[in-house]
């Protein structure tokens, strides 16, 4: 018995057979490969030790979430985001929700948004220290590793005690946030906020951005030209890296962004080491945001006032028949998507996860179409690695910064 | 056809340049899309990319719809972004089930090729000039298109006949599909 994707594939038959002719190497990387963080499959035709061509054989990971979202509805399916970019779940818990509020055409009030914020930075400073400390981990430098998963264990403990979840957070919901911040969290995050910049410069930047070994290994490798980067559609630092000034929060301000002043870094060459100096700022940028936001946190109601959309107070359920009667539909239902169709975009910290939903009228998508960053980025491989030498194929991945729960959804 | 009087520069300047080729111009929420007949999505692509005012360089997304009660069936649809003037516009071309067939974007856009394969992978619409058409999330041989609307739920198989299935096809001879 063979499984998809072992030597009878057809996959394998065809790299196999141009192997004979030519008489190259042909290598398996992956699935459960460490520098190809989760399930990636790449076929690498070798002459020697450098890549002729690289076939990325991906869908491992692949629940058919989209077919879910049709049957479930949007508050049932925000834990499914979850399991997207696993590295910053509430980002895609942000979006999905926020797409839908586009889609419904609400408006969430200002607490909701500043929280997002928050909780969107929060993501991307955990998920971009992640990228850079299993970045540094292929390349072969473990000391960052450990330092960027100990700022993260604070992110897990800020993300615990505001939702209960440490990991899988399912924190918003559509039309608002599940629940208020605690009390002395903002002074915390605040407090997390002010000290991170420092701890970046001292743990990261100086072990890394002037190490001789680190720039070696980084300076010319997977080289994205602008002009490549937007034809393969790469959104995020990636595409930043490549030098083009685009980030969503910029350029279509949702959730407020537009308030607060943040700088987005671009590379000059597009190499890998342009990616890392990108999500190095990047961290420092959020934590701009993060400040801001806790500084500025407007009160206020934390949802929609409307019992069509969200869950009214528990008290009034109790003593009233109008919010009985919402709480009880909301719960089984959940709110209603009108008939049209919009595509949002969140800027995520893998890039741009872009939400195409249809509503026909009812509490369930009609369709659901997820544009997962990850995937559109790993679709450059069969460009990008063809000439770089097998280890710089692991510096590469690393330099992409790809989830692969979300590359396959 | 009657451009409304709010809709974007695109739309008027594709129903001057390409005669025939704007079926219609719809709104929602602020956002534009497009329809085009399908012999002609390609062309209008490439204005609406190469055209310098107009400038939609990014491709954000290739995807379907399914609609089993309509005819044409199937809705495809290009997201396009113009980094230079902020702005985002959806294009969509229909196609029917007997022949599900779109031109490719790939001569556009790099990008376009995984978008299109997924697009194919779940629903079975085929891309024409695409290079390399085939599946890319299920596997290689799997037998249904799984977002279709007719495609159960639960999936096609019980956990026996799934078994049974990759056992058969294990045996069957190499190449042959089910």
């Amino acid at each position: 018995m063979t499984a998809p994707g072992t030597a009878a594939s057809p996959l394998a038959r065809r790299v196999e057979r141009s192997v004979e002719d030519s008489g190259r190497i042909f290598l398996n990387m992956g699935p459960s490969h460490p520098s190809t963080h989760g399930v990636l499959r790449i076929v690498l035709e070798l002459d020697g030790e450098v890549v002729v061509r690289a076939e990325p054989d991906i869908g491992y990971l692949h629940r058919g979430m989209e077919k879910i979202a049709e049957t479930y509805g949007f508050t049932k399916f925000i834990p499914y985001t979850d399991r997207m970019d696993y590295l910053a779940p509430v980002a895609n818990n942000i979006a999905v929700c926020t797409a839908a509020e586009v889609l419904m055409g609400i408006e969430v009030p200002a607490r909701a948004k500043a929280i997002r914020v928050v909780c969107a930075e929060l993501g991307r400073i955990s998920s971009h220290l992640l990228g850079l400390g299993a970045f540094a981990m292929d390349v072969g430098a473990l000391t960052v590793f450990l330092y960027c998963f100990r700022e993260r264990e604070v992110i897990y403990n800020f993300m615990e005690s505001l939702t209960g979840a440490r990991f899988t957070v399912s924190y918003p919901r559509v039309g608002g946030v599940s629940r208020d911040m605690p009390e002395g969290w903002a002074d915390a995050v605040r407090r997390f906020a002010e000290e991170l910049p420092a701890r970046v410069d001292r743990d990261i930047e100086r072990l890394l951005s002037r190490n001789r070994i680190w720039i070696g290994r980084l300076e010319g490798v997977g080289t994205i030209p602008r002009e490549v980067a937007i034809s393969y559609g790469l959104t995020g630092p990636n595409l930043r890296g490549s030098g083009v000034e685009w980030d969503l929060r910029k350029e279509f301000p949702y959730s407020g962004y537009e308030q607060y002043e943040f700088d987005v870094p671009v590379g000059t060459k597009g190499d890998a080491y342009d990616r890392y100096l990108c999500r190095v700022e990047e961290i420092k940028q959020s934590a701009r945001i993060l400040r801001q936001a806790l500084e500025t946190m407007p009160s206020g109601p934390i949802s929609v006032q409307d019992g069509k959309h969200f869950l009214p107070p528990k008290e009034k359920v109790m003593t009233r028949m109008e919010e009985l009667i919402h709480q009880f539909m909301i719960v089984t239902e959940g709110p209603q998507a009108p008939v049209g169709e919009t595509f949002w975009a969140h800027e995520n910290p893998k890039g741009e996860l872009g939400f195409y939903i249809v509503g026909d009228g009812t509490s369930r998508p009609y369709r659901l179409r997820m544009r997962a960053p990850s995937f559109v980025n790993l679709s450059i491989l069969p460009w990008l690695l063809p000439g770089a030498m097998i280890s710089d194929v692991v510096a590469i991945l690393a330099s992409l910064d790809f989830v692969m729960g979300e590359c396959d959804r | 056809m009657e451009i409304p009087e709010n809709a974007p520069a695109a739309a008027r300047r594709l129903a001057e340049a390409l005669p025939g080729a704007l079926l219609g111009a719809s709104e929602f929420r602020g956002q534009w899309c497009l329809d085009v007949p399908r012999e002609r999505a390609l062309e209008v692509l490439r204005l609406l990319k190469e055209e310098p005012d107009l400038d939609f360089g990014f491709l954000n997304d290739v995807t379907c719809t399914d609609h089993p009660d309509e005819d044409p069936r199937f809705r495809v649809v290009w997201v396009l972004t113009s980094h230079a003037r902020r702005e985002r516009l959806r294009v969509a071309a229909r196609c029917p089930e007997d022949d599900p067939v779109v031109p490719s974007a790939t001569p556009l856009w790099a990008g376009a090729d995984w978008l299109e394969r997924e697009a194919y992978d779940m629903f079975g619409v085929r891309f024409s000039g695409h290079p390399d058409l085939r599946r890319i999330l299920m596997p290689e041989d799997f037998d249904a298109w799984p977002l279709r609307k007719e495609f159960p739920m639960e999936g096609l198989r019980s956990d026996r006949d799934w078994a049974r299935w990759v056992i058969d096809r294990a045996r069957r001879p190499e190449g042959t599909l089910p």
